[in-house]
């Protein structure tokens, strides 16, 4: 960005975020991000296939304490997140005009008010879908909603921040760990998300953001045995059958936004029916007998 | 500082912990599931036996039967003639074997052993308080003496539940070791009554506590309340029996009593028993049942393999 | 007492100590239930459009009794052309009747066939013994029972559907292809039937090559039940039958039960076309037995959890973690129990252990078994006289078994247990949960606590606790990770079925 009134910028290197830290990437190569008038704007990370092995390994280390923490105490964390989003509130209004949005407030109000939605049902999803089962033997039967550990998200290429929250926010609310490949083309907002949450109390290796080029990251995290499910949202058209076969060789667990929800304004966009398709249902059963 | 006396200073009370309490205390009696134990014993009950296995289980359970008569009406006259039935309980037919035992009320043991000396047929008396176990210990020791003065061969006491349910259990287990020196060479069966026991581990627990402290037998039930002998409490006293001998090398007998009437019921116990315990428990040194309508059935049920007619009440000798 | 009456006192109980002697006292009846009431046909065409029609393909198979390798019946074989009249069929009869059908009028129909289900219950269950193996005791007590009950539930969905899943409005999807495994053939096509037509699909069902009779008596009861035709639709074949079904365009939706590594398969056949996809695959349960746990229960649970139908079972519990202070007394108890298993004719109603249902599945399970020995397990087998003819193996159980040998990893799919031991929960619980499986776990302790801390840290679709092997149509079932995903039984049996339109809610 240009010097103004005199005084040199600092400009910001935008690099990746695994396990609480900010990595370059291990290849030492990095792309450009052009924003909507064509400009290079900075230059941001490239991760490899080794960078997105270390966010899975960072994910999976993270994932028993953040699984293990109460849903009210995520709730707060995550909402957490949302206060601090609000502070940065015009860096992020200024990243997304500049990726050409038409309405940049209203995107970026929506994806902080989404946070605080999602964040309210960390205590409230066992409601919804777990049930005590009425079964005909003198056993009492439950089933409730678990996480189903690292979740790999692929985020909407055209929604750089508020896609990228709707399909986030919904897989670690639960206690899910997200390994996160950012809007290739526009990676800036996705960058400065996990600025704040290196700052919130959201534990490191939680959320692991890569920045990169979608189509070479992206049949690493679908073919990587120990992530459990993926969400294919951002995966371009092209490119999803490979990615659906490689998802097979542990059988992942597949989500993607309907048609329909992925109007990310509207209210189709955030569902608790989201939280629970990243989570397993466990069903427990013991005898009553005295 | 002031000099401590040496003897305060070395005196250390003796430890309980000696190396086989402590062992013993981390020994636990085994927990029992109930809803488990249930679909067990369930399950053993849809065994079917074939024909001629059914013949030899009818017969063994009237070999194992304790003919048994407690009513505050019991007569010598009554007594005499349940005597007769149980040395020939079927009077037309000379194939079916006597029962184990005749049991009955101190008092009408001396009519008992009088009238089945010399056939083999024991004398079984309760004894000690029967049913509630309740009497000043020295009364039912006496009774249990007398008893076996009068000619009772077996001798059946309840277990103390009013200590055992208030965790007084080194009173219970004291008062059955004191029994057992009563009874002399008599053979001591203790009725847990299990229907007042409340779950199954206590059945266990009381079980191994009886077991331990000299039973012969362990029994379930004293026919007086209304819950008695079950399937499945049958199944988890087995299961102890079964343990007890593992653990100790002594094989103490069952007696399943109370409420059953049935030769179908019957048998069910057997197939438990064989199951849980095996063929060596077969016998009435090792098995009974508290019959009393239950032996008309068995002989019923057995005529009924002879001759292939279903039969009715009328042929059989009610005494 | 004279003297006369007392020598034959002494004669009779002579003859009674020598019968005792020399009986085996308590041979239980061999009590086969009769075959009579089952009648099989020579041959068995297609189930399509409520008719059974010739295969276009021209091809049949046998299906064989693998208690006495006798062939039973010819069964159609489904080709291409077949699967694709079969899954156009049911797509006809979803445009045209059964997807605007009232919920309470499929309900009508599906209460229909759970009736029928249990006035034929005993054709039913000898039928299953005799294609399948599995003893009578189980297909009559287990099978079919459930088997109805999945329709009585499910049909009671099927006009409530609105109240299922708050703030959204279900529809059903279309046409469901469902591909069965060979270890429940009815109660399996239960579990795929009755939700697909509560939620208003039709259906092509695959039921296993060598279990295909109980389907196809099945389909006599939708018949008999005035199902509209179509609705179900039944095709039988092997491997490349149900790949044509889970491939084909029309199908909407595919549900599969059976092997992890078929699961991927299909799981590649339909990436990217789209199609709604839910898979019951393979497990490799632990059964963990805690010191305090309630013994004998939890042997008897142990039995059933790996010895209940020969160990073809998906969530058998097949390695058993036992705590070492209480290894001994567990095994002692273990083994005896294991001498009382009845292993032999599947129709026998004492019989515990039936027939493998395959050759195949036969060489598998003893090749397993001999890695088992090769890489240094113990084995023990009780001693039992099996059959001459027929597919058998002996109850099996290895010690000395660690964590890295094959028959510790591998489903074997048959009754052989493998016993591994542990000292702390944290241990017990790493040692169960490092596997790709995560189907079903056991575990055994008296402390509620425990139980609690173990069944949330498990990575497993169904816990038993202080029991094993329990099923019913209320409680949902399916697995983690590899085990597979989406749950069949109960509220979220349905959702696998349905499409949304999310609808009416605040912001």
């Amino acid at each position: 960005m240009p010097a103004e009134r005199g005084r040199l910028s600092v400009r910001k290197t935008y690099k990746l975020y695994i396990g609480g830290d900010f990595p370059r990437s291990e290849s030492g190569r990095s792309y450009p991000a052009v924003d909507g008038d064509g400009e290079v704007v900075a230059r941001v990370a490239r991760a490899s296939r080794k960078d997105l092995r270390e966010a899975v390994r960072a994910a999976r280390s993270a994932f028993p304490g953040w699984s293990g923490k109460t849903p009210y105490n995520r709730g707060q964390v995550l909402y957490r997140v949302a206060e601090l989003m609000e502070g940065r509130r015009a860096q992020f209004v200024e990243e997304v005009r500049r990726a050409g949005a038409t309405d940049p407030e209203g995107g970026v109000d929506a994806a902080i008010d989404r946070w605080v939605w999602y964040a309210g049902w960390a205590d409230k999803i066992h409601h919804i879908l777990g049930t005590v089962n009425p079964v005909a033997a003198p056993y009492f039967n439950f089933t409730i909603p678990e996480p189903t550990g690292v979740v790999g998200i692929v985020a909407p290429p055209d929604a750089p921040l508020l896609g990228l929250v709707s399909r986030m926010a919904p897989a670690v609310i639960s206690g899910n760990c997200a390994v996160v490949l950012a809007s290739e083309r526009w990676p800036l907002p996705a960058v400065t998300l996990a600025e704040v949450l290196a700052t919130s109390d959201v534990p490191g290796g939680v959320v692991n953001i890569l920045t990169g080029l979608t189509a070479e990251l992206v049949p690493w995290l679908a073919g990587h045995m120990d992530v459990n499910a993926i969400d294919v949202t951002g995966v371009p058209e092209d490119q999803r059958p490979e990615v659906e076969r490689l998802a097979a060789e542990n059988v992942k667990r597949l989500v993607r936004a309907e048609d329909g929800e992925t109007d990310w304004l509207g209210d189709r966009a955030q569902s608790p029916y989201t939280v629970t398709s990243f989570m397993e249902m466990k069903t427990v059963w013991h005898p009553m007998g005295a | 500082m002031a000099k401590v006396p040496a003897e305060t200073h070395t005196k250390v009370p003796e430890s309980p912990w000696s190396p086989q309490a402590a062992e013993a205390a981390m020994v636990r009696v085994t927990p029992v599931d109930a809803v488990g134990l249930e679909e067990r014993a369930a399950s053993l009950g849809t065994r079917s036996i074939k024909r001629e296995s059914k013949l030899f289980a009818l017969d063994l359970a009237v070999r194992c039967a304790d003919l048994t008569t407690l009513e505050g009406a019991d007569t010598p006259g009554k007594v005499t003639a349940v005597c007769s039935k149980a040395v020939r309980p079927d009077p037309t037919d000379s194939t079916i074997p006597s029962v184990a035992a005749v049991c009955v009320y101190p008092a009408l043991v001396p009519v008992a052993a009088e009238r089945l000396r010399g056939t083999g047929v024991k004398v079984a008396s309760v004894a000690g308080g029967f049913p509630s176990g309740l009497a000043p210990l020295d009364e039912r020791l006496d009774e249990i003496r007398q008893a076996v003065r009068w000619g009772a061969d077996e001798i059946d006491i309840v277990l103390n539940r009013s200590a055992f349910l208030s965790g007084r259990y080194h009173q219970a287990f004291e008062e059955i070791t004191r029994s057992k020196e009563a009874c002399g060479t008599a053979h001591l069966k203790v009725i847990l009554e299990i229907g007042e026991l409340g779950s199954y581990d206590q059945v266990r627990k009381a079980s191994m506590l009886a077991m331990a402290a000299g039973a012969d037998f362990i029994k379930t039930s004293t026919g007086k309340i209304a819950s008695s002998a079950t399937h499945a409490g049958a199944l988890c006293m087995m299961e102890a029996a079964r343990d007890f001998h593992r653990q100790t090398g002594r094989a103490v007998g069952v007696k399943v009593a109370g409420g059953i009437r049935k030769a179908k019921e019957a048998w069910i116990y057997l197939v438990i028993l064989h199951e849980t315990l095996g063929p060596d428990w077969l016998t009435p040194d090792r098995f009974r049942f508290g019959a009393s309508t239950l032996l008309n059935d068995l002989l019923m049920q057995i005529r009924k393999e002879r001759e292939g007619r279903y039969q009715g009440p009328d042929y059989f000798t009610v005494d | 007492m004279p003297e006369r009456e007392r020598d034959e006192l002494e004669r009779r109980k002579a003859a009674a100590s020598s019968a005792l002697a020399e009986r085996t006292p308590f041979a239980y009846a061999s009590a086969p239930e009769s075959s009579e009431i089952v009648r099989i046909e020579d041959r068995y065409g297609l189930f399509i459009g409520g008719e059974f029609v010739e295969p276009k393909s021209g091809r049949w198979f046998g299906t064989l009794n693998p208690a006495t390798e006798e062939v039973l019946s010819e069964v159609a074989e489904a080709g291409p052309e077949d699967v694709d009249l079969a899954v156009t069929t049911a797509r006809a009869a979803w445009e045209e009747s059964w997807r605007d059908l009232p919920g309470r009028e499929r309900a009508k129909y599906m209460y229909r066939i759970a009736r029928q289900l249990q006035e034929r219950s005993r054709e039913f269950a000898v039928l299953e013994t005799i294609d399948g193996g599995k003893p009578i005791k189980e297909s009559r007590d287990v099978d079919v029972p459930l088997a109805a009950a999945h329709f009585f539930y499910y049909a009671g969905w099927a006009d409530k559907l609105d109240y299922a899943f708050p703030g959204r409005l279900p529809r059903p999807i279309g046409v469901a292809g469902q591909v069965i495994p060979w270890n429940f053939p009815l109660l399996m096509a239960a579990w795929k039937l009755a939700p697909a037509l509560a939620t208003g699909n039709t259906v092509v069902l695959k039921p296993a090559e060598t279990t295909p009779l109980t389907a196809l008596l099945l389909a006599e009861v939708i018949q008999e039940a005035d199902l509209p035709p179509g609705v179900v639709n039944i095709v039988t074949g092997a491997g490349e039958t149900g790949s044509n079904v889970v491939t084909h365009e029309a199908v909407d939706k595919v549900a599969f039960t059976g092997s992890t590594d078929v699961g991927k398969i299909i799981q590649r056949a339909v990436a990217g076309t789209g199609k709604h996809l839910t898979l019951e695959l393979g497990g490799k349960a632990a059964n963990i037995v805690f010191e305090d746990a309630a013994l004998d229960q939890a042997v008897e649970g142990i039995v059933n959890g790996i010895y209940f139908n020969q160990g073809h079972v998906c969530c058998a519990g097949s390695r058993l973690f036992v705590q070492e202070s209480v290894f001994e007394p567990v095994l002692e108890r273990l083994k005896e129990r294991l001498a009382t298993l009845r292993v032999g004719d599947p129709l026998d109603k004492n019989t515990d252990v039936g027939a493998i249902n395959s050759k195949q599945q036969l060489r598998k399970i003893e090749e397993l078994v001999e890695s088992g020995v090769e890489e240094g397990a113990e084995i023990y087998q009780p001693a039992c006289d099996l059959p001459a003819r027929g597919y058998w193996f002996r109850p099996t159980l290895f010690t000395g078994v660690a964590q890295s040998h094959r028959i510790a990893r591998e489903e074997i799919f048959g009754p052989v247990l493998s016993v591994l031991t542990f000292r702390t929960p944290e241990e017990a619980l790493e040692k169960a949960n490092n596997t790709p499986y995560g189907l079903s776990a056991g575990v055994w302790t008296e402390k509620g606590s425990r139980i609690l801390w173990m069944t949330s840290r498990l990575r497993a679709g169904v816990i038993w606790a202080n029991t094993f092997n329990r099923f019913d149509p209320s409680s949902p079932f399916g697995g983690y990770k590899e085990s597979g995903f989406g749950r069949e039984g109960g509220l979220h049996g349905l959702e696998p079925y349905l499409e949304f339109e999310e609808d009416g809610r605040a912001g």
